[in-house]
């Protein structure tokens, strides 16, 4: 056991190809509209080309991601019902049934109570402060 | 023996005494070790203390002693174990055999289960997207692990969060988090003091994301934001009750508020050493022990038998 934590991603603030079209497809999904390549390229903040975005946007579209339309100039992005959407149903009928294979899976939320809303609400308010 | 068997026991209730310590004391990658390791440790100590105290009231069966060619009355006349408590230990022990089986046979399921659910996803989908209004985010374990993230969740974040979040969850996966969360469940079921050790993983298993996530993004109190936004979203979407049950979140969003966490603490690191070395040594001496009793009792039969 080392003593000193060897840094969480080794690569902070740069981002891989396979987390980059994660995001895009997070920000298609997110939108509830049609993206041009400049919104999903604003979306996505500092540290990413705008040619990389149009790279990604191109092969999502290619894996029947994400639809595209004609819009203005060039194309619209929007996501596409993925036929993972069906697997993903299943990971969640999971969580539903016992313990145990509910355990297997690491939650980004676990349960909260209402009691923990005026908390939260501090506790943001004082994360937005920052 | 009369002592040293029963330290392990004590050393198990130590180490769940530290646990609430270590993982508020620790930086979280360092507490989840200290925890898995000092929960692995504390459990088979165990295991072996009941071993050893349950075995001289085995020994004391007519068959098993034939077998062993020793003798049951000099084996009672210096047996340092009543044997109510022998005959305790050996149910004891029984009864954490059968937990460890089954405990393990349901864990094995489910992360078969999930390995299958991941294989049916084509190789080049890391995320998985569900869409649906509810708030869910989590990580799927496996050779090739999955992030599910629901559409309302998505929806519910702006683009640097929905970063933090997938940093978070591609944590779980990157360092199989769900291996940690597997050996204290086992522990737990082998030694039932051990739960809370287990429980404190938990918790310290999501800060490590959290932390990890922070370092991705570049920005601690985005990733207090991130919760916070998604937690309080969800309040307003109840989803189905989820049954590890933690209030955890703020207790997450305040730690990420705080300074980064220390380095390093050497004393609980140290404590959990000592810890180890005393549960050690006392196993070996009860074993020493019991080793020399059986020794004697042969020694005895084997007077017995030559008159």
């Amino acid at each position: 056991m080392a003593a000193t934590p060897e840094p969480g991603t080794g690569r902070p603030g740069r981002r891989m190809a396979g987390e980059l079209e994660a995001e895009v497809l997070a920000a298609l999904w997110a939108a509830g509209r049609p993206l041009a390549p400049a919104e999903v390229h604003a979306e996505l903040g500092a540290g990413v080309a705008y040619t990389t975005v149009t790279t990604i946007l191109h092969r999502l579209h290619r894996k029947g991601l994400a639809d595209r339309r004609r819009y203005s100039r060039g194309y619209a992005y929007g996501p596409a019902a993925d036929e993972a959407t069906h697997t993903a149903e299943a990971m969640h009928a999971v969580l539903r049934r016992g313990h145990d294979r509910a355990a297997v899976l690491a939650r980004f939320l676990s349960d909260l109570s209402p009691a923990d809303e005026q908390v939260l609400q501090d506790l943001l308010r004082q994360a937005e402060e920052r | 023996m009369r002592f040293v068997v029963y330290v392990p026991f004590a050393a198990a209730l130590m180490v769940t005494l530290l646990a609430a310590v270590a993982s508020r004391r620790l930086p979280p990658r360092i507490a989840t070790w200290w925890l898995t390791l000092s929960g692995i440790a504390a459990a088979t100590a165990s295991l072996a203390a009941l071993a050893l105290l349950a075995f001289t009231a085995v020994g004391q069966a007519a068959p098993v002693a034939a077998e062993g060619h020793w003798s049951v009355p000099a084996l009672q006349a210096r047996d340092p174990v009543i044997t109510p408590v022998a005959l305790a230990s050996l149910m004891i022990l029984l009864a954490a055999a059968a937990a460890l089986l089954i405990t393990a046979w349901r864990r094995l399921g489910a992360l078969a289960e999930a390995r299958r659910l991941c294989r049916s996803v084509r190789p080049d989908r890391g995320l998985v997207i569900v869409d649906e209004p509810g708030l869910h985010a989590f990580a799927v374990p496996g050779a090739a692990g999955r992030v599910v993230v629901s559409s309302g969740m998505l929806r519910s974040l702006d683009g640097a969060e929905r970063r933090a979040l997938l940093a978070h969850e591609r944590s779980h996966l990157r360092h199989r988090h769900h291996l940690f969360l597997t050996a204290l469940r086992l522990a737990a079921a082998v030694n039932p003091l051990l739960y809370p050790v287990f429980r404190a993983a938990v918790f310290t298993i999501e800060r490590w994301a959290d932390e990890d996530a922070a370092e991705a993004v570049q920005d601690r109190p985005l990733v207090a934001r991130t919760l916070g936004k998604a937690a309080l979203a969800s309040l307003r979407h109840p989803a189905a009750a989820l049954p590890l049950a933690a209030q955890h979140v703020p207790r997450r969003m305040q730690a990420l508020l705080a300074a980064p966490p220390p380095r390093r603490t050497a004393v609980i690191l140290a404590l959990g050493a000592v810890l180890l070395l005393i549960t050690g040594l006392s196993l070996l001496e009860a074993a020493h022990d019991t080793e020399r009793l059986f020794e004697a009792a042969m020694h005895s039969y084997q007077a017995m038998h030559r008159q």
